[in-house]
């Protein structure tokens, strides 16, 4: 017995391998709420219903997608130039740094100034954040795995001093938080009286340049040549090196906007826990939307249910929220593995 | 040789048929091979022969039919059997590891995990008779990674030799070897049928094929449609079963050389050694040599990849300022690297993609950074009609094609440029007969157009067919140039093999 890819899957095994892994997790939630003494049943329903069962509950989701939309794109943007890039964490909290510093007072600007100059300054701290670690990579062959890892450490680290010393909150009661935006400096709400910020407008507009850059223009065909076979994109006259840095830039920007748009969008100030681990599931959003920059907002939106969703459910339910852990990573185990064998046959002998 | 077909049948296929989708990769072949037998499977690319040995590898299963080993029947479907069944096969591409010496290459994977010590010393014996029983000469501790292409073939086959191996597969074994070396194999064939084992012997070379081989099976289209005593048929006979078709090779006319276009002179780079070369317009001018002995640096120099370290090199009579692949497409040099997959080629672009790779950053392929799809679109379907790539349209990945469809389309994109300057590497290395003969037809035109064209091959039979002018490279060295006829091939394999560079460093020195 064996594996084969197919090389066009039918669009029925392309929805019902997905449904297939929701139906799974589904079980796996009822029986473990059924251990902790809740209705099976009921469960689901609660999920769901946390997820997308009122506006307030989509706002939510919504919400918590916008930085995930944010890094799945800065992911999914490097991995197809075969940049790895698992520190969109480290950019992300870099963004926020400027985003911050920018915002708290230093500079007195109109909202239509300073909210631009704040993304900028935020974007330019990711991207260097990316850049080191190519620079190292094309100058001297150092994994990119590895520094871009390490260097989100490093990055809270850095965020962790500031928030104790300089950057520290001096009417903060000595927690390690920073001082809060200025109202210039907080994105607006996108419609009177809606909780949801201008930080998932951007997202969606973000993720539709990413799109039109990598299919129509020859950056992104470059992009996407360097990544699919580097050795003949250089055979062919691509500046490989250079292709490499925009990438860098481009992705190490994108996560950084996930920082500005926690910041100004939804919590106002920076603490050391603005990313429950944004910049990691942003490479389990690129993954499940195969690394398409339209399919990130699906997938952004998908993982933000579940997150929502299976933390309402744990708290009506009145069961642990671990529960909620435990599904929510079902979900995407699930998720990752039926897209990979929705593309598969098994073979016998 | 009368006597084989009385030695018992040691391999024996029937009916065997395999398909992927709707095409026939294997359509009811059938053959026996006996006991000390030599068997030549000829074919076209994508004839089916590759399937076919990937089915008896256990690699894919076939739809119908059956395989015996020794009269047992093979299980379908197990890559293990047919090795331990005595099935050794030599690929064309070499599975060794280079940074392990001969003797760990030939005894790794033989000893179980759990076994006390290696036995090496046991091994280093079977593994010196072996050598001297079958002519099989290599230093057992020099690492593979020092080793000739020749030397690790003779590796690969110990290491099937060592695992007890009585029939032996060879895939294209002379494609990488000098002519001296392919006599060295088919002495050692020629001492292991003696022995009783028996070699199926896979190539495109009818000239090997009848030195070699007792019978001959023609696979065409998945089918076999001849199998006959070699003796009893002449090459011209077996190319026309292996076609279909009777291809006239092409005939060079005379054309009078024009000016220089590339002048190389005194180059040396890491691997170069004062390599001094002019291509001319309306020539073609020859590389012969053993694979790695320079050329790849040379054809690296001229297509951009590379600068040089010493020495100047001038296109059209002029040193250029800057060096990249850019800059040589730029310079109108027409590139048809070696590695069609690995550099000529992004197997997940589709067809127009791959057709702008050189272009996609001049109009009309795009305009201020926006790709133009259509003229893309245009570029490929143009192609696709001249060269008569067989494929299901521009929007095809070009992965899918098969080789000698993917060199088309490469040569296509190399003409679109309208090159005053080509250089081919390998350029029809593993396409069938169709293909080569197509390639080797444009070339013969580029040349009358009055492009200068450099072919690069390993196949000294390609070099002398087609050049008007024959360098040899070996150790980064270049030959003088012989013109069309002066030197015979076994003059030239002389060159090949490092002989008469040293008498012309003496004319240097004096």
């Amino acid at each position: 017995m064996r594996l084969e890819a197919i090389p066009a899957p039918s669009l029925a095994r392309r929805i019902g391998f997905p449904l297939l892994a929701l139906g799974g997790t589904a079980l796996l939630a009822m029986l473990l709420a059924a251990i902790a003494g809740a209705a099976p049943l009921q469960v689901v329903g609660l999920i769901a219903k946390g997820a997308a069962g009122s506006k307030f509950a989509l706002l939510e989701t919504l919400n918590r997608a916008t930085p995930l939309i944010f890094t799945g794109l800065a992911v999914a943007v490097a991995f197809r130039a075969k940049l790895w890039n698992i520190g969109a964490e480290a950019q992300l909290y870099l963004g926020a740094v400027m985003a911050v510093v920018l915002g708290t007072g230093a500079l007195a600007w109109p909202a239509a100034a300073l909210l631009p100059a704040m993304a900028m300054a935020a974007m330019a701290a990711g991207a260097m954040a990316l850049l080191v670690p190519t620079f190292l990579k094309t100058r001297f062959g150092v994994d990119e795995v590895v520094t871009t890892l390490l260097l989100n450490f490093v990055a809270l680290l850095f965020v962790s001093y500031l928030l104790e010393g300089p950057l520290k909150d001096p009417m903060g009661l000595g927690w390690p938080k920073s001082a809060a935006l200025i109202p210039e400096a907080r994105l607006p709400r996108m419609a009177e009286g809606l909780r949801l910020h201008w930080g998932f407008g951007l997202a969606l507009i973000a993720a539709g340049l990413v799109w039109v850059l990598q299919v129509r223009t020859i950056w992104g065909f470059e992009m996407r040549a360097v990544g699919l076979n580097a050795k003949a994109a250089r055979f062919a006259g691509m500046p490989v090196t250079a292709v490499l840095i925009r990438t860098a830039v481009l992705s190490g920007g994108l996560a950084a906007l996930a920082g500005f748009s926690e910041v100004a969008g939804a919590k106002g100030n920076l603490t050391t826990d603005l990313s429950p681990g944004f910049g990691y599931t942003g490479i389990i959003v690129a993954m499940l939307a195969l690394l398409n920059p339209l399919g990130v907002v699906v997938a952004a939106i998908f993982v933000a249910g579940v997150f929502v969703g299976a933390d309402s459910m744990s708290r009506a339910a009145g069961v642990p929220t671990y529960i909620a852990d435990i599904v929510l990573a079902a979900a995407l185990l699930g998720m990752v593995l039926a897209i990979g064998l929705g593309r598969m046959r098994v073979r016998r002998g | 040789m009368a006597r084989h077909e009385e030695q018992e049948v040691v391999l024996r296929l029937e009916g065997i048929t395999k398909r992927f989708g709707s095409v026939a990769a294997n359509d009811g072949v059938s053959f026996t091979l006996r006991r000390g037998e030599v068997v030549a499977l000829l074919g076209e690319n994508g004839a089916g022969k590759t399937t076919l040995m990937n089915i008896l590898f256990g690699l894919y299963t076939a739809d119908a039919g059956r395989i015996e080993l020794f009269g047992r029947v093979l299980p379908a479907g197990q890559p293990r059997a047919a090795i331990e069944a005595g099935v050794g096969m030599v690929h064309q591409h070499f599975t060794l590891a280079e940074g392990l010496c001969v003797l760990d290459n030939i005894v790794l994977g033989t000893r179980p995990l759990w076994a006390f010590g290696s036995g090496r010393r046991g091994a280093a014996k079977r593994i010196a008779a072996l050598m001297a029983d079958y002519g099989l000469r290599v230093d057992m501790d020099a690492h593979v990674a020092d080793l000739s292409v020749g030397q690790r073939q003779r590796v690969e086959i110990l290491k099937a030799l060592y695992r007890d191996a009585r029939i032996l597969i060879l895939d294209e074994p002379t494609a990488v070897l000098t002519p001296q070396e392919a006599t060295d194999l088919f002495d050692t064939l020629r001492r292991a049928v003696a022995r009783g084992l028996s070699v199926i012997f896979i190539s495109h070379k009818l000239h090997e094929v009848e030195a070699i081989s007792d019978r001959v099976v023609v696979v065409r289209h998945g089918r076999v449609v001849a199998e006959a005593r070699t003796s009893d048929t002449p090459p011209a006979e077996m190319a026309r079963l292996m076609v279909g078709a009777e291809i006239p090779a092409p005939v060079p006319r005379p054309v009078k050389p024009g000016p220089v276009l590339v002048d190389l002179h005194g180059i040396g780079t890491g691997t170069l050694r004062e390599v001094t070369l002019q291509l001319r317009a309306g020539q073609i001018v020859g590389l012969a040599g053993v694979s790695g002995n320079g050329q790849g640096a040379l054809a690296d120099l001229l297509g951009g990849l590379i600068e040089a370290e010493t020495g100047i090199l001038r296109i059209e009579g002029r040193e250029p300022v800057r060096w990249s692949p850019r800059d040589a497409v730029a310079a109108r040099i027409g590139r048809i690297p070696e590695d069609r997959h690995g550099s000529g080629s992004i197997g997940d672009f589709d067809l127009s993609e791959n057709a702008i790779l050189e272009r996609y950053a001049d109009p009309p392929m795009s305009r201020f950074g926006w790709l133009n799809r259509r003229a893309a679109r245009a570029a490929a379907e143009r192609i696709i009609a001249a060269y008569d790539v067989r494929c299901l349209g521009p929007d095809t990945p070009i992965r899918l094609l098969s080789g000698g469809n993917m060199q088309k389309l490469i040569l296509g994109r190399v003409m679109a440029i309208a090159p005053k300057i080509i250089l081919a590497n390998q350029p029809v290395r593993g396409l069938d007969i169709g293909a080569l003969t197509y390639v080797h037809g444009q070339l013969l035109a580029a040349r009358d157009r009055g492009a200068a064209v450099l072919l690069i091959s390993e196949d000294l039979d390609e070099v002398i067919a087609l050049s008007d002018v024959i360098h040899v490279m070996s150790e980064g060295r270049l030959s003088p140039g012989f013109a069309r006829g002066a030197k015979t091939p076994a003059e030239l394999g002389e060159w090949m093999a490092g002989r008469g560079f040293a008498a012309m460093e003496v004319w240097g020195a004096a």
